[in-house]
C-alpha cells in the first residue's frame, strides 16, 4: 500500500491522456474531486468533457496518466474493475433502461446480481427509491411506456440502488423535451443537497448556479477553468470561456 | 386413410424419432450457436477467428456431407463409437448451429451500445452484461429467423433417413416394401410435416407476442 498524496480526494484524476486517432481529446487532466462536493463540467462540443466523465469508470480508457476512485486505482478490465464500477453512479444522455425489463427489474438487477440483496430487499429499496424520485406509480411498466424526464428519473433511481460513492451525469437532459428538464434537475438538485459527491457534464447552467460547488470549464480538451460557480459566471477569466458564456447569454 | 391406420407403428416410430431428433439437435444448436455468436462478437481477435471459420466451413457444406461424414468418415477415425441416430443428431447439432448462430449475431447487431454501457456501469462483468442484458433482448429481436432455422431443422431430419436412422423420411420406403401406394405414403409424412411446422408457426406468434421490446 502507498500513501496517496490527495488522500482527501475521492475521485482524482492525474495527467490524464486520451487519443481517438488523430485527435488529443484529453490533454493532461488534473482535477480532485472530495466527497461530498459537485463539480459541473462544462464547455463546448467537442471539448472532451463526456469523454472525461465516461473515462472515470472506466468506459472509455485512457493513454496516460491515473484515475483514482477512494483512493484505489482504476483496474484493468475483469472483475475488480466490475466491483469498482458499481460504487460509481453512471447516468447517460439517452438514459439506457433495460429495454426488456420492467421499471422495477431496472432497479433491482444490480443490487440483486451485484450486492447479491435478496428479491424482497432489494424490490422494497427500489420502490423507495422510485417513490422518491416520483415514478413509484410506474414500477410494473416497461421503460418505453414513460415519458423521457421519466425514465431519466427512473435511471437515476438503478444508479442509485447500487449506494454508489459518487454519481457521474453525461448530459442527463440533453435528450429531453424542455418541459422535462426541470423534473431531472429537480432530482439532481435534491441529491447535491443530501451531500452526494456528483460529477455532472451539462448545459444546463441553472443547475450549475444552483446547485454546483465547483465550475470546470473545458475547451479543446483541456481543462481551462475550476472556479466557484459564482466566480466563473460573473468573472471569467478565459478568453475561452468569456467566449463561450457570451454565446449562452445572446439568446 | 388406410394407408396411415393400418401402418400406424411405422408412422408412430417414424415420427417419434424426428421429434427426437429435432429437439435433440435443436436444444444442442441452440446453446452451441448461441456460443459461437458470442464468441463472434467478443473482444478477443483469435475467438472471433474461430468462430468465424467454424461457421464458414460448416454452413458451407451440404448437409448431406456433414452426415455422411459422421455416418461413414467418423468410425474410420478409430474414436469413441457412436450409433447412427447419435451421429445423425451430432452432424444435424453441428449443421444447424452454425444458422442458429448467425441469428443470434444479427439479434446481438440490434441491442444498443447503449445497453451494455449500462450494465457495465451498475457493475456487472462480462458474462452476465451478455447473458442478463444482451442475449435476451437479442433473441426477441430474432425470433422469425430462429423459427425458420428450426423449421428448415425438423426438415432436414429426413436426411438422416439416408443414413439408416428410422425417422419420418424412411415411412415412405418402408410403406412400399408393405406393398402400400407410394403417392399416399407420401402424403400423409408430407401432412404431418405440415401440421408440425404449423405447430411451430403457432409457438412462434406466441413468442414474439409475449416477448414484444418495445423501444
Amino acid at each position: 500500500m502507498t500513501i496517496q498524496a490527495t488522500s482527501d480526494a475521492l475521485v482524482s484524476l492525474n495527467g490524464v491522456n486520451k487519443h481517438f486517432g488523430q485527435l488529443h481529446v484529453l490533454k493532461d487532466i488534473n482535477l480532485q474531486v472530495k466527497k461530498g462536493e459537485v463539480v459541473v463540467v462544462i464547455g463546448p462540443s467537442g471539448s472532451g468533457k463526456s469523454t472525461l466523465c465516461r473515462a472515470i469508470n472506466r468506459l472509455e480508457t485512457i493513454d496516460t496518466g491515473e484515475i483514482s476512485i477512494d483512493g484505489k486505482k482504476l483496474p484493468e478490465e475483469g472483475k475488480e474493475l466490475a466491483l469498482l464500477r458499481a460504487d460509481v453512479g453512471m447516468v447517460f444522455q439517452s438514459f439506457n433502461l433495460f429495454a426488456h425489463k420492467t421499471i422495477l427489474e431496472n432497479v433491482t438487477l444490480g443490487p440483486i446480481k451485484v450486492r447479491k440483496l435478496d428479491k424482497a430487499t432489494a424490490e422494497k429499496e427500489a420502490m423507495a427509491l422510485l417513490e422518491r424520485v416520483g415514478v413509484g406509480q410506474q414500477a410494473p411498466k416497461s421503460p418505453a411506456q414513460l415519458s423521457g424526464g421519466q425514465q431519466q428519473r427512473v435511471a437515476i433511481a438503478r444508479a442509485l440502488a447500487m449506494k454508489p460513492k459518487v454519481m457521474l451525469f453525461d448530459e442527463p437532459t440533453s435528450a429531453l423535451d424542455p418541459e422535462m428538464i426541470n423534473e431531472v434537475l429537480d432530482v439532481m438538485v435534491q441529491l447535491a443537497k443530501e451531500g452526494m459527491t456528483m460529477i455532472v457534464v451539462t448545459h444546463e447552467m441553472g443547475f450549475a448556479r444552483k446547485a454546483a460547488d465547483r465550475v470546470v470549464f473545458m475547451a479543446d480538451g483541456q481543462i481551462v477553468e475550476d472556479a466557484k460557480p459564482e466566480e466563473f459566471f460573473t468573472n471569467p477569466q478565459s478568453n475561452r470561456a468569456k467566449d463561450f458564456l457570451s454565446k449562452l447569454l445572446t439568446h | 386413410m388406410n394407408t396411415l391406420l393400418n401402418n400406424s407403428d411405422l408412422f408412430i416410430t417414424g415420427f417419434r424419432n424426428t421429434l427426437t431428433l429435432f429437439i435433440v439437435s435443436g436444444i444442442f444448436s441452440l446453446i452451441l450457436g448461441t456460443i459461437v455468436a458470442t464468441l463472434r462478437v467478443s473482444p478477443i481477435p483469435a475467438m472471433r477467428a474461430a468462430a468465424t471459420l467454424y461457421i464458414n466451413v460448416v454452413r458451407n457444406t451440404p448437409l448431406t456431407l456433414v452426415l455422411f461424414f459422421f455416418a461413414l468418415g467418423y468410425p474410420k477415425l478409430g474414436l469413441v463409437e457412436i450409433d447412427f441416430m447419435t451421429a445423425a443428431t451430432i452432424g444435424l447439432s453441428l449443421y444447424t448451429a452454425t444458422y442458429v448462430a448467425e441469428a443470434v449475431r444479427s439479434g446481438i447487431n440490434t441491442v444498443p451500445v447503449g445497453q451494455a454501457e449500462a450494465a457495465r456501469a451498475i457493475g456487472l462483468p462480462f458474462t452476465q452484461t451478455l447473458t442478463l442484458v444482451i442475449l435476451p433482448q437479442a433473441f426477441r429481436a430474432v425470433i422469425p429467423p430462429m423459427f425458420s432455422v428450426f423449421i428448415a431443422l425438423l426438415k432436414n431430419t429426413t436426411v438422416a433417413a439416408g443414413f439408416s436412422v428410422a425417422e419420418a423420411g424412411s415411412i415412405r420406403s418402408n410403406l412400399s416394401e408393405r406393398g402400400e401406394p407410394a403417392m399416399a405414403g407420401l402424403l400423409w409424412v408430407a401432412l404431418v410435416f405440415v401440421l408440425l411446422v404449423f405447430i411451430l408457426s403457432f409457438i412462434q406468434r406466441k413468442l414474439e407476442k409475449k416477448w414484444k421490446v418495445a423501444r
